[in-house]
């Protein structure tokens, strides 16, 4: 591999930056949160393929396909949520989800 | 050297348009510009090495989990100007928690030394006389095949919770109900009549309900 490591940690790094801020940001809008997870899957994703080329081991990409999987379960299994939270309330606001405070 | 330029370019591409997803004011510019996101990644993942990686991602991302976002995007009719409220309070703490984690992630990054004995300590190392999706391949369907069919199972059990959180059962839809068929008897729908000879057949009014029904 011709680009090294570090570089590609540093990238993930900002994407994982990015992706809390976004969540911090985006208090109310469930579906940026959501965009934002994905965002923060795809540097643990980037790290993972970066070690895996650098280290010459292919167990990071076997990692990697995991991580994509439960990555792709979670954001559908969350927009059911997301469609039937809708349908119910009208309204997709976090700060409206809060029936269960007691 | 074009690797390098390559590199710096897309990774700019990916890191922006990431900010666009978070700071956008409308979601489905943010799907799109999440779509973009993960195409560069996947040319990031091809100059590391993992071709059949960047090809899932490209596929399973922008295929179906980023269009299934622009779906509820647009299926949700929501008003997002009002949903983008507290931008700007919520943006001193945020950046601060944002700056302090790159901080501490960068500390790590410019110190990061392999040992030199590390090497040595490979699981499972690339093999360099196959391709990459015949060297994962090879790797998934024997030494990680329990994990495999998990992730499988995994994805069952997500299609099916997400089946069963939004299947709505319409009441007016005209759909067979087995049970109900297998649970008849002869008693409750056949009736005997003997009817005399040149008169009509008057039907029991049990029989007459059930059929305006």
């Amino acid at each position: 591999m011709l680009i090294p490591l570090s570089h590609y940690l540093v990238v993930s790094a900002l994407l994982l930056v990015i992706g809390i801020f976004g969540i911090f940001m985006n208090r109310k809008n469930v579906i940026i949160i959501m965009m934002s997870i994905e965002l923060i899957l795809l540097a643990a994703n980037l790290n993972f393929v970066a070690f895996s080329g650098a280290l010459h081991d292919m167990v990071g990409q076997v990692f990697t396909m995991f991580v994509l999987t439960v990555a792709a379960a979670e954001s559908a299994i969350g927009l059911a949520i997301l469609v039937i939270y809708f349908r119910n309330r009208g309204s997709i606001e976090v700060e409206d989800v809060t029936l269960m405070k007691g | 050297m074009i690797q390098n330029l390559a590199f710096y370019l897309f990774s700019f591409i990916l890191l922006a348009s990431a900010v666009m997803v978070v700071t956008n004011r409308n979601p489905v510019h943010a799907v799109l510009f999440l779509i973009l996101g993960f195409v560069n990644a996947a040319v990031l993942f091809l100059l590391a090495g993992a071709e059949f990686l960047a090809f899932i991602l490209a596929i399973v991302y922008v295929g179906a989990v980023a269009v299934l976002f622009l779906f509820v995007v647009m299926m949700l009719d929501v008003d997002f100007a009002s949903l983008h409220e507290g931008f700007q309070r919520y943006a001193p703490v945020g950046a601060l928690v944002a700056l302090i984690m790159f901080a501490e992630l960068a500390f790590i990054a410019g110190s990061w030394a392999i040992a030199p004995a590390g090497g040595a300590d490979r699981l499972f190392p690339t093999p360099t006389d196959v391709s990459n999706t015949v060297a994962l391949g090879q790797l998934i369907y024997t030494a990680y095949l329990p994990l495999f069919q998990l992730s499988g199972v995994i994805l069952l059990v997500a299609m099916i919770g997400a089946i069963v959180l939004t299947h709505r059962d319409r009441k007016r839809s005209l759909h067979q109900n087995i049970s109900a068929q297998h649970a008849r008897t002869p008693e409750q729908t056949l009736v005997m009549i003997r009817s005399p000879l040149g008169e009509g057949v008057a039907l029991p009014q049990t029989q007459k309900e059930e059929e305006t029904l």
